[in-house]
């Protein structure tokens, strides 16, 4: 198992999350963080006090999966989060040592798939 | 000259501005939070653009004698506009009082462009607005223009405010396009308390707009004054029951839109109607203008906070509801449908075309030519980042942490790398 980490713009969220919706991964944490990679402050003036804004607002998502659901979620953030400037952002993919599902106590692999919904529509 | 008339337009007067910085409040509210100051700097910019146009040129445009179309440059930087009596009151009072109503007419037409157009191209369109599509149509509607003539009722501007912003949205709105979220992802209001704030504010102000629209503290304003506190109670009800059949909910957004119209459709009735005809006239405003809320959603039709629905429909059916239910036995001069006078509501009917048909070809050209200047859109990059940053250069909810401080004096002494050498912390 894999976590999935990205940092991105929140504009670009909705289209990551559509992405992500289309490669079926369906279970995820954001967070609204800030954060700088490097990208051009920008200034605001406040009456007479000027500022350089070094940290911009950032959207995080956590996504965990399993190995041969990695590539499909890096897929999906980097076709949904990406505007071609600098700022749009990071995936990191770091390894997983457990991963409980909390109803069941289930483990692992099976923590991470969705559950099918027996009898859905 | 009379002091009573005085005292009360005064108020009035104010009341009428306050309405701007509540329709800011309004707006402010039902946009994203990264668009919040200038969704509600295009209102308040507009008590700076309109206010300086209407003294030099607007004014004499709009009430200068003129002919049936348009008034004429006698009154240019308020030449002529002294203490001297217009009506009851002094001329200077009614020109102030009339600015006012200029003011929001422009900014209610932000409604349709917000989150997307670029605040100098904004405040350019608004400015030419004033002189070439409000100010001829004050003219037509009060200042002795064809339409008064015709005999049209519009007690404080449904055609001239309402009709006229509502339609200019609409052109707005198809001119720049619609916002590039927009029917790809939820847009939802950041802060409805500021909504329902700003329609408080709004019917507060509004009892300057009708009832001062008797222009003086008369028998008339008092007809008007409670129109105002009627009609929109009639709108509130029925749109709450409304919501409530079609959701099962009846919601804040809607409370306060539903204030809106109802003051929106009584605003040319409010001094020719009992009231109860004001009760009634605003609960049956309510219907139109909440299924084309609805309908307006499900089109590509990107007028961003309803005005065309709110104001342009809500202004058409109050200046029509005005030719059903006018009272001689109110207003002292005529009837309406409901009376004896059908007559009335095919002037009325004409009176509402011209201000379309006006409104809509004129913003249409004027956002041509705006467009010609200077891009009336900001870049899509800009659009994503959001408008208050990207405009403006500020934040409504700006988190200081990783903000730095830009010292002017740093910068003038900043030292050489050498100088930096020198002092030994290089």
């Amino acid at each position: 198992m894999k976590l999935v980490v990205a940092i991105i713009r929140p504009e670009q969220l909705g289209s990551v999350l559509e992405e992500l919706y289309k490669a079926e991964v369906s279970g995820l944490t954001i967070s609204r963080v800030q954060g700088h990679g490097g990208e051009r402050d920008h200034v605001e003036t406040y009456r007479g006090t000027t500022v350089k804004m070094g940290l911009s607002e950032k959207v995080r998502i956590d996504i965990g999966v399993s190995n041969h659901f990695v590539e499909p979620t890096v897929t999906a953030i980097l076709r949904g989060a990406r505007t071609g400037d600098v700022g749009d952002g990071k995936i990191f993919v770091l390894p997983v040592e457990k991963v409980y599902r909390i109803r069941t106590g289930e483990e692992d692999q099976s923590a991470v798939t969705p559950v099918q919904l027996a009898g859905a529509g | 000259m009379n002091q009573a008339d005085t005292a009360w337009m005064l108020v009035a007067t104010a009341l009428v501005l306050l309405m701007t910085p509540a329709l800011a409040f309004f707006y402010g509210g039902l946009v994203r939070s990264k668009n919040a100051l200038n969704t509600m700097m295009m209102s308040f910019v507009s008590l700076g653009v309109v206010g300086v146009v209407w003294a030099i040129v607007g004014y004499s445009l709009a009430f200068g004698p003129g002919n049936a179309y348009i008034g004429d440059l006698s009154r240019v930087f308020l030449n002529g506009v002294g203490l001297e009596e217009n009506g009851t009151i002094p001329h200077v009072l009614f020109m102030t009082f009339q600015g006012t109503f200029a003011i929001i007419t422009a900014a209610l037409i932000s409604g349709a462009i917000v989150e997307r157009m670029r605040f100098g191209a904004y405040m350019l369109f608004i400015a030419l607005w004033v002189i070439f599509i409000y100010a001829p149509l004050c003219h037509w509607v009060w200042g002795g223009g064809w339409i008064g003539q015709m005999g049209a009722l519009d007690y404080a501007g449904g055609t001239v405010v309402h009709i006229n912003a509502g339609v200019a949205a609409l052109v707005a709105a198809l001119v720049l396009g619609s916002r590039k979220d927009y029917a790809r992802q939820a847009i939802l209001p950041h802060n409805v308390p500021f909504t329902l704030l700003g329609a408080g504010l709004l019917w507060f102000g509004w009892f300057g707009f009708n009832a001062g629209s008797a222009l003086g503290a008369s028998p008339a304003a008092g007809l008007a004054f409670a129109a105002t506190f009627l009609a929109p109670m009639g709108t509130v009800v029925v749109w709450a029951l409304l919501d409530l059949m079609r959701n099962g909910k009846a919601t804040a957004v809607g409370l306060a839109t539903a204030i809106v119209v109802g003051l929106v459709a009584i605003t040319p009735a409010a001094g020719f109607v009992g009231p109860m005809s004001a009760l009634a006239l605003g609960a049956i405003a309510a219907v139109p203008s909440y299924y084309a809320l609805v309908w307006r959603a499900r089109t590509r039709l990107d007028d961003s906070l309803d005005v065309v629905a709110a104001h342009g429909l809500g202004g058409a059916v109050g200046a029509l509801l005005t030719g059903v239910f006018a009272q001689e036995s109110w207003n002292g001069s005529v009837n309406g449908l409901l009376f004896g006078n059908p007559g009335q509501l095919g002037i009325q009917a004409v009176a509402i075309l011209a201000a379309i048909a006006f409104s809509g070809i004129g913003t249409f050209v004027l956002l041509k030519l705006v467009g010609v200047f200077v891009p009336l859109r900001v870049e899509s990059t800009e659009e994503g980042q959001g408008m208050d940053v990207s405009q403006h250069g500020e934040e409504a909810y700006a988190a200081a942490e990783g903000a730095i401080l830009v010292l002017p004096e740093r910068e003038i002494v900043r030292p050489s790398p050498a100088m930096a050498t020198q002092g030994g912390r290089a």
